[in-house]
């Protein structure tokens, strides 16, 4: 966050527009460079969660997976809150570590 | 100077209007008058404009066409430039080219162009489509323009996907329509947002400047003029820095003097 950006927000003015252009071009070239369409990506979050899942207890509401670039390089990056390990037994193999405040994952698509 | 020594630099922007052919009609004049034997190739056949830009669009008897089709030599279709007779033009032939032409005619065109020539500049349609690939085909390098805004800058990204999976590098950045004031206050992407999102190296910074309208009404490219505008002095150093003199960058936002440029970047100071 810039002054300019603080003192827009305490006078309750629009932010400047070149914070916000340099967001929504991070975000849309993240979708250009993985050529993965919205629906694929979510076909992939479901499926991610759902692993994830069968391992450890995860909030789905809350978790996230989505694709960040930087460098020309994209990332998929998944933010699972875990919720509790799942028990010996429920799941396919011992289901590791306790409860992690902020756990993540994250895997590099495209070089 | 053999073909393997000349330099054949694609100029490209994915969008259309950004100054990919103002570009090239400044960079081929500024080479030209710094000494090196230049060509400038039209690739854009559906909509070619770099005749009108570079006032030889009344010289014109030959194109590429004709050259491809053996029915005249290369040195009948390449216009000379008058009052900077290091450069040359090779028209674009008619749009219907587009039904026929192949990469492979692109590069028999380029090698047969750098066979006399130290620079050859291709001045590539907008778009990725065919005419861009033919175009993308002859080039061994790129220069890639843009200006700082969304819809531009994803575009040159999407072009610079296709460079590298061609293989054609290095690609460097001109950054056109650059207004000083607005990146001051923020209202603009910043000079460090486009090199950084793009990852590539600043060859060029353009300011906004009208003169360049002026000298395109007049089929006078302002490195040809003794005029020096802020434009004109901007192509020269792409020209400069293309043949390895080492000219500095000044970032717009940061040079200007005064009260409210300096409150201006107060205001961009990171808090947290």
């Amino acid at each position: 966050m810039t002054l300019r950006d603080l003192i827009d927000k305490l006078l309750g003015r629009q932010p400047a527009s070149a914070g916000t252009a340099r967001q929504r071009l991070r975000l849309v070239l993240a979708h250009d460079r993985s050529d993965l369409n919205p629906e694929l990506l979510e076909q992939m979050r479901r499926e991610i969660l759902e692993v994830v899942s069968r391992y450890v207890e995860i909030d789905m509401d809350e978790g996230d997976v989505s694709l960040a670039t930087e460098d020309r390089v994209t990332a998929l990056v998944a933010n699972l809150p875990i919720r509790a390990a799942r028990p010996p037994g429920n799941g396919p193999a011992g289901s590791p570590g306790d409860d992690d405040p902020e756990p993540r994952f994250s895997a590099r698509i495209s070089p | 100077m053999t073909a393997q020594s000349s330099r054949f630099i694609l100029i490209c922007s994915g969008k259309g209007g950004v100054g990919k052919t103002t570009l090239t009609a400044n960079l081929g004049i500024a080479l030209a008058h710094q000494g090196a034997r230049t060509a400038v190739l039209d690739a854009d056949f559906g909509l070619r404009n770099l005749d009108l830009l570079l006032g030889l669009e009344n010289r014109i008897v030959y194109t590429a066409q004709e050259v491809l089709a053996g029915s005249c030599r290369l040195d009948q279709a390449l216009v000379k430039h008058k009052q900077e007779p290091n450069l040359a033009l090779l028209p674009a032939g008619n749009p219907r080219m587009l039904e026929w032409l192949k990469p492979d005619d692109m590069r028999k065109i380029a090698a047969m162009v750098g066979e006399q020539f130290d620079y050859v500049l291709i001045d590539a349609p907008a778009g990725v489509e065919g005419g861009f690939r033919n175009a993308m085909a002859a080039a061994t390098e790129a220069i890639v323009i843009t200006t700082p805004e969304v819809s531009a800058v994803r575009d040159a990204d999407r072009v610079i996907g296709l460079l590298n999976c061609e293989g054609v590098k290095p690609i460097q950045l001109v950054l056109n329509r650059v207004r000083p004031k607005m990146m001051a206050s923020q209202e603009m992407l910043a000079v460090d947002d486009v090199t950084d999102i793009l990852a590539l190296p600043l060859l060029g910074l353009v300011v906004e400047d009208e003169q360049v309208i002026v000298s395109t009404n007049r089929g006078e490219p302002l490195t040809l003029g003794a005029g020096d505008s802020p434009a004109a002095r901007a192509y020269s150093n792409v020209a400069r820095r293309l043949r390895g003199e080492d000219v500095p960058l000044i970032d717009p936002s940061k040079e200007r003097q005064g009260l409210r440029a300096r409150i201006g970047r107060l205001m961009q100071t990171k808090i947290f």
